[in-house]
């Protein structure tokens, strides 16, 4: 009993940075149609981006776990997401009209760039950050007790938060219609005044800035990184999007949790070994069973 | 009355294919002026290429005495022209409220509620229906819907392509009654039509368009005794 419970707690906080993460996957393909596989590697940016703020915060002599968190956060979103910005910008707006295989080899090649460029300023070891956060909650059941560390309750808040500010930004704001009209009809948002190629650079922006999110979260709980960590992230959070709905954000939100869920408890009940194999033997089953994603539509080819 | 619009010999090419064929038009402040012609004739074609898609490939589009046949989309629609455009194309998975709030980009949010309480004064469907599905409304419904979201950029050309196409006739006259009013407040209409007799008796003027050239100009009482026109377009009656 409770090892479910620790390995859902566990699950829940791993499967909101997968969400986190594929969210970004999910709305270049909702507005673009292409997988930007230069994502994952853009989150492993933001794992060297935040050692990076931490240490000039301590250099500055910021000292207080809030602050350096926090500042963490704004300076390794806002420099993530001019990442996305440039990246679009380099490799996929020059090749707007050309086919979706130039574009996706164009992303291949942005993932390679950005990992040997990772590799060669940072050097090619792991490094790591200091745990500023330590101290659990305790929970005992029966003889047995279900531990959830501080870092892990407040990466749980900080995803949903930011979930939930996204989703508002989507549904409620003017940037959010105009995001939604470009994925639904890029050439009628541009005969309405919409300038379509701004809004995508803000897609690549906001999907980043999630991206860079995650990063924060897990490298502060994590410690460890190294500059091949996007790979395996971005194929999980890939997954995750595909689970719930390419081009779906609920459904990238949503795929998320499950792939992480399952996946825990997987690990934690039969055996950690073969956790991939069943999430991945769970994505084909729903592909089988639900070819469009959990929450996604059936696609339905334009003539 | 000066001239809004004025199409100077206009080429257009898909690939090998020529669309339009040195088409030359002009439409004054005010005016409701219609292009009629068959199905494939270049109409669509021609209202597109004000926005730059497909790009013209000789010939000028002056604009308010400005040539925009290269500008962007999104700048030719933040200068006073909307359209709606064949097919609709309305935003299915959006609201009603939130397509016609698309229609403001242009002029920002300041009098999107004033807008959108005279829209629903127009197109009083819209009104039951503000809070729905724009996909799940009938093909009347959403042909007003562009209408209607065109109109909310207060544009001073607006551009109807074929309003009335799949429509039942009922529902056609009604959105033919509802572009007389517009036109009343003196709003510049350029209207693209296969259904000839109603175009041709709202407009001021018309051209008949064949095979990508113009073929036909005069008033649209001229147009409409032309026994060319009669034969082709209105069924010889």
């Amino acid at each position: 009993m409770d090892i479910v419970l620790q390995q859902l707690v566990n699950g829940l906080t791993l499967g909101s940075v997968y969400g986190l993460i594929a969210i970004g996957y999910t709305m270049v393909y909702g507005i673009i149609g292409m997988i930007n596989f230069a994502h994952g590697d853009v989150y492993m940016v933001s794992a060297y981006l935040t050692a990076i703020s931490i240490a000039l915060l301590t250099f500055f002599g910021v000292e207080s776990f809030p602050f350096i968190i926090f500042g963490a956060l704004v300076f390794t979103i806002v420099i993530t997401g001019a990442y996305g910005w440039v990246i679009e910008r380099v490799a996929y707006r020059p090749l707007r009209n050309s086919s979706r295989l130039s574009v996706l080899i164009s992303a291949i090649g942005m993932s390679l760039i950005l990992q040997n460029y990772v590799q060669l300023s940072q050097g090619p070891n792991q490094q790591g950050v200091p745990t500023l956060i330590t101290g659990a909650f305790r929970f005992h059941i029966g003889d047995g007790y279900v531990q959830i560390t501080y870092m892990k309750v407040l990466i749980l808040l900080i995803a949903l938060a930011g979930m939930g500010i996204l989703t508002y930004i989507i549904q409620k704001t003017k940037l959010g219609r105009m995001c939604r009209a470009t994925q639904q009809d890029r050439k009628m948002a541009s005969i309405l005044g919409i300038d379509t190629d701004k809004v995508i650079s803000s897609v690549f922006v906001i999907g980043s800035a999630m991206a860079a999110l995650a990063g924060v979260l897990v490298t502060l709980d994590y410690g460890a990184f190294d500059f091949y960590i996007g790979f395996i992230m971005g194929i999980k959070a890939f997954t995750a999007a595909v689970l719930g709905g390419i081009g779906s954000l609920p459904g990238a939100m949503l795929g998320g949790l499950i792939l992480g869920l399952s996946e825990s408890l997987f690990a934690g009940l039969v055996s950690s070994d073969y956790k991939d194999v069943f999430s991945f033997s769970l994505l084909v089953l729903i592909l089988i069973i639900r070819p469009s994603g959990l929450l996604g539509k059936p696609a339905v080819e334009k003539v | 009355m000066s001239t809004l619009m004025e199409f100077k010999e206009v080429d257009v090419h898909y690939g090998p294919i020529q669309a339009l064929k040195k088409v030359s038009l002009s439409i004054d402040e005010g005016e409701i002026v219609t292009m009629i012609g068959a199905n494939g004739a270049g109409k669509s074609t021609l209202l597109m290429s004000i926005f730059g898609q497909p790009r013209i490939s000789s010939g000028e589009i002056i604009y308010r005495g400005e040539d925009i046949s290269q500008k962007s989309a999104h700048y030719v629609a933040s200068h006073g022209l909307a359209q709606s455009p064949e097919g609709r194309r309305i935003f299915p998975s959006m609201s009603v409220e939130e397509n016609l709030l698309m229609g403001t980009i242009p002029i920002g949010m300041k009098h999107a509620d004033e807008d959108m309480k005279h829209m629903f004064e127009l197109f009083p469907r819209l009104e039951e229906r503000r809070n729905q599905r724009a996909s799940t409304m009938s093909g009347g419904e959403q042909q007003m819907l562009a209408i209607a979201r065109a109109l909310m950029s207060r544009p001073k050309l607006l551009l109807l392509d074929e309003p009335s196409l799949g429509l039942a006739p009922i529902i056609v006259k009604q959105i033919f009654q509802i572009l007389k009013d517009v036109a009343s407040t003196g709003m510049t209409i350029f209207l693209v039509e296969q259904n000839a007799n109603h175009a041709l008796k709202l407009a001021d003027r018309g051209y008949v368009m064949v095979n990508g050239e113009i073929r036909l100009t005069g008033t649209g009482a001229e147009l409409l005794v032309n026994p060319e026109v009669r034969e082709a377009y209105l069924g010889g009656h």
